[in-house]
């Protein structure tokens, strides 16, 4: 039988796990598959035996686009990475100019604090 | 089970658009009451001769509601739903479904929006997602940029080529008086536009507008009566697989790939036999991946497919004889404006711009970020 009183909270402790600097993902116990975004059930499968872990943060930049910001405010870029273990994630890759984040990119993923949350974004590895 | 969609059953008998571009001091449900009037003008029908309402406002959760008081009636069927854009395509398939099982006699599908001269930008309900925040994104338009980014990676989509897909789009809105944006536009003028969220400068963009549209739809027996060539709907299908770009499995292929096989199943055609393609551009991205992903040419051919003026009038496949979402109209939800478009090529009422012997015409819903499809095929009296 399915425990719906356990459930876990994605949303909360994903953003609880950033705040303490810590890049966690929710993966099926029984399967070891990681999935993203955190949600209360795997998609397709439904499974609610889920546990949080922390993927390797290695990645690789699958889409690009600068947003062109209204000056002074400088452009960044928008992207979305494949992690290591499968999950696709929107982030920013930071340390190089925002027209240098190209597609194929290897990246590593680093929390850092935006504001009052913490935020996954990444590095060229 | 089999796939039973009625086929050439019900058909469009009016369609009608109003304040295309700039209506102020009226509510969007002001403008979609008027385009609605035109139609059923069109057929001398009333409001009160409606018993099924379909509409879905960008600032009105509950417009089924509201439509049905305002126009005093008391609907059988009233369907809000919302898949974005795409949900008036939506929409017909559930009122094709209602018409033939007698659930309900007149159907009434309509939209209406001011976001222009109200709030001067596109409005949206839809929540921002958590994991894709605070990366500030601009919405929906950086999420269609990374589609077009990956295009460009996997096909070697170019920027010209997206210039191509704006560039059409104005010349069939030169022949349409009712578009918004009229002016010539010329490649180094869509090249030396603003970038705004790289590969796209603004005129990639659709425009931010007001504007209405409507259409009535009955069973096929009683069309000709109202009309003397109606639009008859020969299939319509939805598909989706993801809200958020993030979640969107290959951002090179949508789901109207499923959308697009199963309305052209329906209708028993294919895409060579289309005369008129109306699809929903939200960006110039969006022509390209749905002329590959409903099967007008081979996946990553797009780019080039679009070059050359070859969707441009006078081109070998009229797309988006209106001038589409980017020089038309785009009030927020564009998808009743594909409808509409290609009901009166087919009803043959489109003045500078109509095709010759239309006698199929596909038209194309897209809602969110690339995340609803859904796909209407309608046909002539010839076709059934």
């Amino acid at each position: 039988m399915r425990d719906f009183s356990n459930l876990q909270h994605p949303e909360q402790e994903y953003k609880k796990f950033l705040a303490e600097g810590k890049f966690m993902l929710q993966r099926n116990r029984d399967t070891g598959k990681f999935f993203f975004y955190p949600r209360i059930a795997e998609p397709v499968t439904g499974s609610t035996n889920l546990e949080w872990a922390a993927p390797s943060g290695l990645g690789t930049v699958y889409a690009v686009t600068v947003v062109r910001a209204k000056p002074p405010a400088p452009n960044y870029n928008v992207v979305l990475v494949d992690l290591a273990e499968g999950p696709r994630m929107m982030s920013r890759v930071e340390g190089i100019a925002p027209e240098a984040v190209k597609i194929g990119m290897k990246v590593k993923a680093r929390v850092i604090r935006q504001g009052e949350e913490g935020v996954v974004v990444f590095d060229p590895a | 089970m089999k796939d039973a969609f009625p086929r050439g059953q019900t058909a469009i008998v009016a369609a009608a658009t109003h304040g295309i571009g700039e209506a102020p001091g009226y509510s969007s449900m002001d403008l979609a009451v008027a385009a609605s009037l035109k139609a059923l003008d069109q057929v001398g029908l009333k409001p009160g001769d409606v018993d099924g309402l379909f509409i879905g406002l960008p600032d009105q959760f509950l417009s089924g509601l509201q439509l049905a008081e305002y126009l005093g009636i008391r609907p059988k069927v009233t369907d809000n739903n919302r898949t974005g854009g795409s949900a008036f395509l939506t929409h017909a398939m559930f009122a094709a479904l209602a018409l033939t099982t007698g659930q309900c006699d007149v159907a009434l599908i309509c939209y209406g929006s001011n976001q222009r001269s109200a709030a001067g930008k596109l409005v949206s309900s839809a929540k921002e997602a958590f994991f894709e925040a605070p990366y500030k994104p601009i919405t929906p338009g950086s999420s269609y940029a990374l589609a077009a980014s990956r295009h460009m990676h996997e096909f070697g989509t170019t920027r010209e080529q997206f210039g191509e897909v704006a560039m059409a789009a104005r010349k069939w809105a030169q022949l349409n008086p009712d578009a918004f944006m009229r002016d010539p536009l010329t490649m180094d003028d869509y090249m030396k536009a603003r970038l705004v969220s790289d590969p796209f400068g603004l005129r990639d963009f659709c425009l931010v507008t007001d504007g209405a549209a409507a259409i009535v739809m009955v069973r096929a027996d009683r069309a000709k009566d109202l009309i003397k060539k109606p639009a008859y709907l020969l299939g319509t299908a939805a598909a989706t697989y993801h809200l958020d770009i993030t979640a969107m499995p290959d951002l090179t292929t949508t789901a109207a790939v499923d959308s697009g096989k199963r309305a052209f199943a329906q209708a028993g055609v294919k895409p060579s036999d289309i005369d008129v393609v109306e699809l929903y551009d939200a960006f110039t991205i969006n022509t390209i991946l749905f002329l590959e992903d409903l099967g007008f040419c081979p996946k990553g051919e797009g780019g080039r497919f679009v070059s050359g003026g070859n969707i441009a009038p006078g081109g070998k496949l009229p797309v988006n004889t209106n001038g589409g979402g980017l020089s038309c109209v785009h009030p927020g939800m564009y998808g009743l404006f594909t409808l509409v478009e290609a009901a009166q090529q087919i009803m043959g009422v489109c003045g500078e711009r109509q095709q010759k012997d239309v006698n199929l015409a596909l038209a194309h819903g897209n809602g969110g970020k690339l995340s609803s499809q859904v796909t209407s095929i309608l046909g002539s009296e010839a076709t059934l």
